[in-house]
């Protein structure tokens, strides 16, 4: 599917078509939540969620289990409609495709190559040569260039997620979901894993989304943390500390205060 | 593994058949096992070269043969296809599964009165029974192949834009084939089976025919060589389907340093 057609099932309100002047690419908007409420039945999931994110902001996602924080991520990559209220997407750059999502699970194709997998992230972008020459380059912005032609059953939990960080990102998309993709991996994995996501966002300046339970986490890689309570916005924090940052410094730990406050006080 | 070790692998198998033939054939000689009960491995041995030398042999195989892939070839092709489409489609599924889950517990040999009415003992009485047999288990497991690919890849697929012909010769048909080939595996022994029942009941020729006609004469090293060319047959036919499996999907664990 193109791109531009994915955008027009997901626009409930019509995006403004900018006459896209050449100003900082931190000016724009990625995209805005209005009033959105999500129910399934008689539960209601998000209870009026106003977010408006500007293009290229790490945003993490914190909540407790079940308060809505994965529906949030579904409604913006498409995977899911809004009951009622607006999503808004900003406008549509040349030659990149709108949001890409990334799993829990890797999931990956046991029957195709890594490179056949992260060729994955072009369909309907580009093929053949160009795509599988895409998807080497990527594989080597990841570190697994050399494992383009394994079978993915050979590689370990957190290559399976290098490489589908790598097919989410090869086609250079504007909006980057993650839904806790770093959650089943081992602790010093994880750490390495984030640094390799913080280096490649701050390489390619895409919007993040970051939904996890890891407080830490958050506060190490995000510009701003949104904790969902019961289906409603409860904090909406900035982390003006500056990059790259240093894991269990004193600053970083009073925000982790803070957001486990509103968690749990 | 390396080939020479492979070698030994494969070798190790014909160890057990060997050691029977040399321990029947000692017996024969020495008397214990009077030759009208069951003849030598050298007697068989005979009937073997003597009925290839008359080209009986060979014809017979050659009619039974493709009658086997004939009927496997119509069968096979049927319960893909219907395997397919219930495995895709909801309505497929509701409209024809239940007819089809009570067609397969009549036993299919059960039919061959049934069919030699409306047949005869013609070709089209051996090439509907085997299709029959084979239909069955290359149907249940294309279906069931289908319905057990992870639903989480289909997912990842719609997220990436694959549509619907990508999703399915991408996604499904490779995630479904570990099961269709237990179901073509399944499908060549019953359609040796099936061929070889309808043969002895009702042929003018092919293996089965010529099972027949020698125990009419009394010709038992040709009854045993014929049941030892089903064997070798059945097992030809299991060695191509695993050399096909181990090809396409050499991605699986289970194939991988096999």
């Amino acid at each position: 599917m193109p791109a531009a057609s994915l955008t027009a099932v997901r626009s409930f309100v019509a995006a403004p078509v900018p006459a896209r002047p050449a100003i900082a690419v931190e000016g724009r908007r990625a995209f805005a939540f209005k009033g959105v409420e999500k129910r399934f039945g008689d539960k209601t999931v998000l209870d009026g969620i106003d977010l408006d994110v500007p293009s290229g902001q790490f945003v993490a996602v914190i909540g407790k289990s079940g308060c809505g924080k994965s529906t949030l991520l579904r409604l913006l990559a498409g995977l899911d409609r809004p009951t009622s209220g607006s999503l808004t997407l900003g406008a549509e750059e040349e030659g990149h495709s709108r949001t890409r999502f990334m799993f829990q699970e890797p999931r990956l194709l046991p029957w195709a190559s890594v490179v056949k997998n992260v060729e994955v992230g072009l369909t309907g972008i580009a093929a053949g040569a160009e795509a599988w020459q895409r998807a080497l380059d990527i594989l080597g912005e990841v570190g697994l260039a050399d494992r383009a032609d394994e079978w993915p059953s050979v590689l370990s939990g957190g290559q399976k997620q290098r490489v589908a960080l790598a097919r989410a990102l090869v086609g250079h998309p504007q909006i980057l979901a993650l839904d806790e993709p770093l959650g089943a991996l081992d602790a010093l994995t994880r750490i390495e894993m984030q640094q390799l996501l913080e280096r490649i966002w701050l390489a390619q300046k895409f919007t993040a989304v970051l939904v996890t339970h890891d407080v830490a986490e958050a506060v190490a890689l995000a510009d701003r943390v949104v904790v969902i309570s019961e289906g409603r916005i409860a904090l909406d924090l900035d982390v003006p500390v500056a990059r790259p940052r240093r894991r269990g410094s004193a600053e970083l730990a009073r925000l982790e205060g803070t957001i486990l406050d509103r968690l749990f006080g | 593994m390396s080939f020479s070790a492979r070698l030994h692998a494969n070798a190790i198998g014909w160890v057990l058949p060997v050691l029977v033939i040399a321990g029947w054939e000692i017996a024969s000689r020495a008397g214990v096992m009077p030759a009208n009960v069951l003849p030598a491995p050298s007697a068989v041995a005979e009937a073997f070269w003597r009925l290839t030398l008359s080209g009986e042999l060979i014809r017979n195989i050659g009619v039974s043969t493709a009658r086997a892939l004939a009927g496997f070839a119509v069968g096979g092709s049927i319960g893909f296809a219907l395997g397919l489409a219930n495995g895709l489609s909801r309505l497929s599924r509701g409209l024809t599964d239940t007819t089809l889950q009570m067609i397969r517990n009549i036993p299919h040999l059960a039919l061959i009165p049934l069919v030699i009415l409306w047949f005869g003992i013609d070709e089209e009485a051996k090439l509907f029974l085997v299709a029959l047999g084979v239909f069955f288990p290359i149907y249940v497991n294309t279906l069931l192949g289908i319905q057990s690919v992870d639903p989480q890849l289909v997912e990842m697929g719609r997220v990436y834009g694959m549509d619907g012909r990508a999703l399915f010769f991408r996604v499904i048909l490779p995630g479904a084939l570990p099961a269709i080939f237990v179901g073509l595996r399944y499908a060549l022994g019953i359609m040796w089976l099936t061929l070889i029942v309808a043969e002895t009941i009702s042929a003018s020729s092919g293996l089965g025919y010529m099972a027949m006609q020698a125990r009419e004469f009394l010709l038992i090293d040709v009854v045993v060589l014929s049941i030892l060319i089903y064997a070798l047959l059945g097992k030809l036919a299991d060695s191509l389907a695993r050399l096909l499996e181990r090809l396409s999907l050499g991605w699986h664990p289970a194939f991988q340093n096999g």
